[in-house]
C-alpha cells in the first residue's frame, strides 16, 4: 500500500516536471519578455542590462532550473500588467475559485447521487422522467448559456440574487471568504449551480446506470433472498458498489470544475483565478498564464492521487491487487 | 401424518410481455416433509428455478404468480404483503444460488454480511451475532472461522464461498432451504463436499430441502424424492429409487436413459430427439408430445393430469386406463 502510494507520488512528480517544461517554454515562444517591459526608446545597452539582471542570457537549462526552483517556492515572477508578484495575485484570487468549485462539486455530488438513486429505484415514475429531462438539459446546454439564463431569471426578472460579484467577504488570515456573510452566500448560489449543473447531471446518469447494473447482480438477489430490508439492500449493498466509478468521475471532474470555472467566473464576474487568467490572456501576461497552468496541473495531479488511494478504501479487491507489485 | 413444511398447490407463474403472456409454471403441486430432500430436475427453462423463486417470493416484474397457493408449515405465504414476505425470506426459507462467485457482495467482509443477516432476523447483539457467525462458519466447514470471518469474499475459493453462502442461508435456522443448482458452478470434487454438507445440515436440523439441479447424479445421491419437470409442469414425481429404476413418463425414461454408466457399452449416449418447446410455442395437449415416441391422438389434444401409480405420480395418458386402450 505504501509502495503503491509512493510510486503514484513519483509519477505525479514526473507529470509536474513535464508541465513545468511546457509552462517554462511559453515564455520563450511568446516573444522576448524584455520587449514587453521596456519602452520603445530604451537603448540596446539598457536592454542588455535588464536581460542580464533577469538572467535571460544564461543557458536554457540553467534558466529552467531556476524557474522550476522558484516555482517550487511559489515564486512565479511578476505580472506584466499588474506589476505585482504572480504568487500574491493567485493567493488573493484562489479562495474565490476554490469556494466556488467546492460548493459546485458538493452540490453536484449530493443532488447527483440522490437523483441517480431515485431514478434507478423508481424507474417509471413521473418524477424520474422529469429528472431525466433536466439531466439532458444539464448535459447539453453550454455553461455560459445556463449562467446567462439564470441571471436573466433570478437577477433581472425576479431580482432575488445579485447578477455578478462575490458579495461581502470576510478576511480570515490571508483567506477571503464569502461563506460567512449573507450577501456572499447569496452571490454564491447562481455561480455554483451554473458550474455544478453539468457535473450533477453526469453523476446522476452515472449513478443511475451503475445502480441499475448492480441491482441486477446475483449478490443483490441473494441479499433479497436473505430477507434484508429494502433500504439496507439499496443503500448498504447497491449504492456502495456504484461508488468506484462515481469517485473516479467526481475526482477528475473536480479538476475540470476548477479549470472551467473560467467561463462561469467570466459570466458572473467572479473575482477568482479563472477571471484573472482570462484577463492575462487578453493582455499576454505570460507569468500569470504559466503559473495558472502549473496550479491547475498540480490540482489535477493531486486529485488523481487522492482518487487512486480512495479506490482502495472502497474496494478491498483493489487492495489485494495493489499490494502485489505490478 | 404431520403437516408438510412446504405445500405447493396448482401453482401458476406468468410473465407478461408486450406481445403476450407466457406461462412459465402451469399448475404444479408438490409437498416437502420435514427433513426431506426433494430433488427437482429438468432441462434449462423447464421452470425449476422459477418455482424456487416463486416459493421465496422473488418473482420480479414482469413475472407474477397467476394462480394456486403456497403453504409454509400450513401458513399461506404466496399472498403475503411484501414486508411480511421479506421477514420470512432468510428466516424461515433460506435460498442458495448457483454461482458462489457472484452471490456475495464483494465490498463487505463475510463476517459483516453474516452479522447483518443474523441481526435482521434475530435480537442478537453485535457480539452475539458475531459469535453465532463464527459457529455457523465452523458448522459449514470453514477452517479457522474466527480468523476467516474478517476476510473478504475474493479471498475464498469457489467451494469455500459456497460454504459461506450456505452459512448465510441457514443462519436463522430456516424450515426450508431452496438450493438452486448449488453445485453447477463448482469443481466435481468440490460438488460432492457441498452436496454432503447440504444433506448433513438438512438431517441435523430437520430442514426440508428443495434441491434444483439438472444433474441426476446429484439427485440420486442426496434426494429422498424427485420431481421431473418439463415445460412448466411436473411430468413425474416419486421416491428417487423408484423413479430412477422404473421411470414411467416417456420423458423421465429418456432422462434416465441418458445417464452415462460406468459399465456396458458407452459408445453413444441415449438422447431425446428434439428440444423443449419455447414458452411462446407450447403445443396443445401434452407439451412433450412432439418428442414422444409413444404419442397418440389424445396427447395432441388433451393435457394429461397427474395419475397415481404406486409410489409415483405421472402426468401421461399412457397410464390412464382409457389412454391405454386407445394406444393398444
Amino acid at each position: 500500500m505504501l509502495a503503491f502510494t509512493l510510486r503514484r507520488a513519483m509519477q505525479a512528480v514526473g507529470v509536474m516536471i513535464a508541465v513545468g517544461i511546457i509552462s517554462f517554454s511559453m515564455f520563450r515562444f511568446a516573444g522576448d519578455p524584455v520587449n514587453q517591459m521596456v519602452a520603445i526608446d530604451t537603448s540596446a545597452a539598457q536592454r542588455a542590462e535588464i536581460r542580464k539582471s533577469l538572467g535571460l542570457d544564461d543557458p536554457v537549462v540553467v534558466q529552467f532550473a531556476r524557474y522550476f526552483g522558484n516555482a517550487m517556492q511559489f515564486k512565479f515572477g511578476v505580472s506584466y500588467q499588474f506589476r505585482q508578484p504572480v504568487a500574491d495575485l493567485l493567493k488573493e484570487r484562489m479562495p474565490a475559485t476554490l469556494e466556488l468549485a467546492i460548493c459546485a462539486t458538493i452540490l453536484a455530488i449530493v443532488f447527483g447521487i440522490l437523483m441517480g438513486v431515485y431514478s434507478a429505484l423508481r424507474r417509471d415514475t413521473f418524477v424520474t422522467k422529469i429528472l431525466q429531462a433536466i439531466s439532458l438539459i444539464g448535459i447539453s446546454l453550454p455553461t455560459f448559456l445556463i449562467g446567462i439564463l439564470l441571471i436573466y431569471l433570478f437577477a433581472v426578472v425576479l431580482g432575488w440574487l445579485p447578477s455578478f460579484g462575490r458579495g461581502d467577504v470576510v478576511q480570515i488570515g490571508w483567506w477571503k471568504t464569502g461563506l460567512l456573510t449573507a450577501s456572499g452566500l447569496k452571490a454564491l448560489i447562481m455561480p455554483s449551480i451554473t458550474l455544478g449543473l453539468f457535473q450533477m447531471t453526469l453523476i446522476m446518469r452515472l449513478v443511475r446506470a451503475e445502480m441499475l447494473e448492480v441491482l441486477r447482480t446475483d449478490y443483490i438477489r441473494f441479499a433479497r433472498a436473505r430477507g434484508l430490508t429494502t433500504s439496507a439492500i439499496h443503500f448498504g449493498h447497491a449504492l456502495k458498489n456504484t461508488l468506484v466509478p462515481v469517485i473516479t468521475v467526481t475526482g477528475l471532474q473536480f479538476g475540470s470544475v476548477i479549470a472551467f470555472a473560467i467561463i462561469t467566473e467570466s459570466v458572473f464576474q467572479w473575482p477568482g483565478m479563472g477571471l484573472l487568467f482570462v484577463q492575462a490572456v487578453q493582455n499576454v501576461d505570460i507569468p500569470i498564464m504559466a503559473a495558472y497552468l502549473l496550479m491547475v496541473s498540480l490540482i489535477f495531479v493531486t486529485i488523481n492521487l487522492v482518487v487512486d488511494i480512495l479506490y482502495t478504501v472502497v474496494d478491498p479487491r483493489l487492495r489485494a491487487t495493489i499490494s502485489r507489485p505490478a | 401424518m404431520t403437516e408438510p413444511v412446504l405445500s405447493v398447490r396448482n401453482l401458476q407463474v406468468e410473465f407478461v410481455t408486450r406481445r403476450n403472456t407466457l406461462r412459465a409454471i402451469d399448475g404444479i403441486s408438490f409437498e416437502i416433509a420435514k427433513g426431506e430432500v426433494l430433488g427437482v430436475v429438468g432441462e434449462s427453462g423447464a421452470g425449476k428455478s422459477v418455482t424456487g423463486l416463486a416459493i421465496i417470493g422473488l418473482i420480479d416484474r414482469p413475472g407474477r404468480i397467476a394462480g394456486g397457493s403456497i403453504y409454509l408449515s400450513g401458513m399461506r405465504i404466496d399472498d403475503l404483503p411484501p414486508q411480511e414476505m421479506r421477514r420470512i425470506r432468510g428466516k424461515r426459507i433460506g435460498m442458495i444460488f448457483q454461482d458462489p462467485l457472484t452471490s456475495l457482495n464483494p465490498l463487505y467482509r463475510i463476517g459483516d454480511q453474516l452479522v447483518e443477516t443474523i441481526r435482521t432476523h434475530t435480537n442478537l447483539s453485535e457480539q452475539g451475532a458475531r459469535k453465532r457467525a463464527i459457529d455457523l462458519l465452523a458448522e459449514v466447514g470453514i477452517p479457522a472461522p474466527d480468523k476467516r470471518i474478517d476476510a473478504y469474499p475474493h479471498e475464498f475459493s469457489g467451494g469455500m464461498r459456497q460454504r459461506v453462502v450456505i452459512a448465510l442461508a441457514i443462519c436463522a435456522e430456516p424450515e426450508l432451504i431452496i438450493a438452486d443448482e448449488p453445485t453447477t458452478a463448482l469443481d466435481v470434487s468440490v460438488q460432492a463436499q457441498i452436496i454432503s454438507l447440504i444433506k448433513r445440515l438438512g438431517r441435523d436440523h430437520g430442514t426440508a430441502v428443495m434441491l434444483v439441479t439438472h444433474d441426476m447424479g446429484v439427485i440420486a445421491e442426496t434426494s429422498d424424492r424427485v420431481a421431473v419437470m418439463y415445460s412448466g409442469r411436473i411430468a413425474e414425481i416419486g421416491p428417487v429409487r423408484d423413479v430412477v429404476q422404473n421411470p414411467l413418463h416417456p420423458y423421465a425414461k429418456g432422462l434416465m436413459g441418458a445417464i452415462p454408466t460406468l459399465v456396458g457399452d458407452a459408445a453413444r449416449l441415449v438422447q431425446i430427439p428434439g428440444s423443449m418447446p419455447r414458452l411462446s410455442a407450447i403445443p396443445p395437449g401434452c407439451a412433450f408430445n412432439p418428442r414422444c415416441a409413444f404419442a397418440f391422438d389424445r396427447c395432441r389434444i388433451e393435457r394429461p393430469e397427474p395419475i397415481r401409480r404406486g409410489t409415483q405420480a405421472v402426468a401421461c395418458h399412457l397410464y390412464d386406463a382409457a389412454g391405454k386402450e386407445s394406444a393398444a
